[in-house]
């Protein structure tokens, strides 16, 4: 049978090691002990029992996986835990502050912006982080800045309602 | 995915010798591309070089001749909500905001962008022949179902198209790619940089083996008054082009005096054709002469079986923009038609 795999092949003998990584998850200093293959998404699933992110694709297509890194959203799928050493990561376990759920987790609720609720906590993580960014002005904005995260049961149009309101509210203070 | 060792570069020369000591190692920045590859076995490597915390260059900086020097770490967001970028070179905001989603703008490095692989179906499926990712086993997409293919520059052994937004903006600029590598720096001209396929399709770029991007400049000339970039696609959003533009024009007294236009989705490489752009000069930013430009930059256009509708949407699209380029304001986000 034909291989059309690429002949680049690393000659892969060696024996690997797992590596210390220090992540701030949450407000919480965590050690996790992983291969350098291990990428976020996993260490925080697998290592760090935090099952709340969620893997869909594992191919930075679909945004399930959002969480944010130093501020910023990004994809934890497609990084690699070792990367992120020293870190602060927030999932959606750590959105909500004092058993108070946060203003989007609220709206989302308000506006039933999900029905199966696999993609939510990356569109939560998501929105958190657009918000943060101020660079959205109109519901257009929204939606395209939004564009990162598939919602494939329907939701999507009460997912930009919810984000609208808290965007308008935060507005207004 | 392969198992490799991972190995953090504190400065140039550490990445140069561990590039050169690991058999198939590879460097990773924002690592966007490069995890998506090896998820799917299509890249291999030893080990990561982790080039993330070299000194110097994830900044914007202003150069002395009045253009900006871009750093090769810098994020594709930063760069683009950059305020030197959206006053002076909004042209190259546009494109970059264009491209990916805003989780992938955070995470995915200037430098990065210019090595993004095709996304053509079949370099992305191990079971049927590509030149691209194994030489000389054929190309699958000359005779299979190749709508998202080049019509420009291509060649029998390859017709994948190169999928950036951002370099589409930066050929429109006659952006410099400056290089480090163990024998010195160098810098390429942006047309000189990306290649097309010719018999050697799995080659995208000059870069050398082991060299790194450090910076890209752009010249002083931004183009920031009168601007385009529209991106046609399946979708509205997070999906790649089939055809977009980048204009920039420069008008005095409504009379054009420097045009650029560049292509994406269509060729192996960002686009541009120097005839096309002359014939603009000294001329009114027409319909007519827009549309006659366009005719230029298609001319010698290659077709297959499914995507000769790319030819006309291109000259639509070249006509499209740069009327859209006379009233930036009116820009949509997501680079949709306007005016």
């Amino acid at each position: 049978m034909l291989n059309y795999q690429s002949t680049d092949s690393p000659v892969l003998t060696e024996d690997f090691d797992t590596q210390p990584v220090t992540l701030n998850i949450n407000g919480n200093l965590t050690t996790l002990q992983v291969m350098p293959w291990v990428s976020l998404l996993d260490a925080l699933r697998e290592y760090a029992d935090l099952t709340g992110t969620k893997k869909g694709c594992d191919h930075g297509q679909c945004g399930a996986c959002t969480v944010i890194c130093d501020g910023d959203r990004i994809l934890s799928c497609l990084t690699l835990a070792v990367m992120k050493e020293g870190s602060e990561i927030t999932t959606i376990e750590g959105v909500a502050e004092n058993g108070h759920l946060h203003p989007l987790q609220k709206a989302f609720i308000e506006h039933d912006a999900f029905q199966c609720g696999y993609c939510t906590p990356g569109q939560i993580c998501s929105a958190i982080g657009m918000l943060k960014e101020g660079k959205a002005k109109t519901r257009a904005d929204v939606k395209e800045l939004m564009s990162g995260n598939l919602c494939r049961c329907g939701a999507n149009t009460n997912i930009i309602d919810a984000i609208m309101e808290v965007k308008n509210q935060n507005s207004h203070e | 995915m392969n198992n490799f060792s991972y190995i953090k570069a504190p400065d140039l020369s550490a990445a140069f010798s561990q590039i050169r000591s690991g058999d198939a190692a590879k460097y990773i920045a924002g690592g966007t591309n490069l995890i998506d590859l090896m998820k799917y076995n299509l890249t291999k490597a030893s080990s990561l070089i982790d080039i993330n915390h070299l000194d110097g260059n994830h900044n914007i900086e202003e150069l002395p001749d009045g253009g900006l020097r871009l750093g090769a770490f810098a994020r594709n967001a930063a760069t683009a909500y950059h305020p030197l970028i959206e006053e002076r070179y909004p042209l190259l905001s546009k494109a970059i905001l264009a491209g990916a989603s805003a989780q992938i703008r955070n995470m995915a490095t200037n430098g990065g962008n210019l090595l993004q692989r095709t996304r053509c179906y079949y370099f992305y499926d191990a079971n049927t022949p590509c030149n691209k990712r194994e030489p000389g086993s054929g190309c699958s997409a000359i005779s299979g179902y190749n709508r998202i293919m080049a019509i420009m520059g291509t060649s029998d052994s390859c017709i994948a198209v190169f999928p950036s937004d951002m370099c589409i903006a930066l050929a429109a600029l006659d952006a410099v790619v400056n290089i480090s590598g163990e024998e010195g720096d160098r810098s390429l001209a942006f047309a000189d940089f990306h290649r097309l396929p010719g018999d050697t399709p799995h080659l995208d770029n000059n870069l050398k083996s082991g060299e790194i991007i450090t910076s890209i400049d752009i010249p002083k000339k931004g183009f920031a008054e009168n601007y385009s970039y529209l991106k046609l696609r399946d979708r509205n959003s997070y999906a790649f082009a089939l055809v977009s533009v980048a204009t920039g024009l420069e008008l005095e007294n409504g009379i054009i005096k420097d045009a650029r236009i560049a292509l994406g989705g269509v060729a192996h490489k960002p686009w541009r054709v120097q005839e096309a752009e002359d014939f603009l000069k000294e001329k009114e930013p027409s319909p007519e002469n827009f549309a006659q430009a366009a005719e230029i930059i298609l001319f010698g256009a290659k077709v297959y079986e499914y995507n000769s509708f790319k030819v006309e949407l291109a000259k639509r699209a070249i006509v499209r923009n740069c009327i859209m380029a006379l009233n930036p304001e009116t820009q949509l986000p997501g680079a949709q038609p306007s005016a």
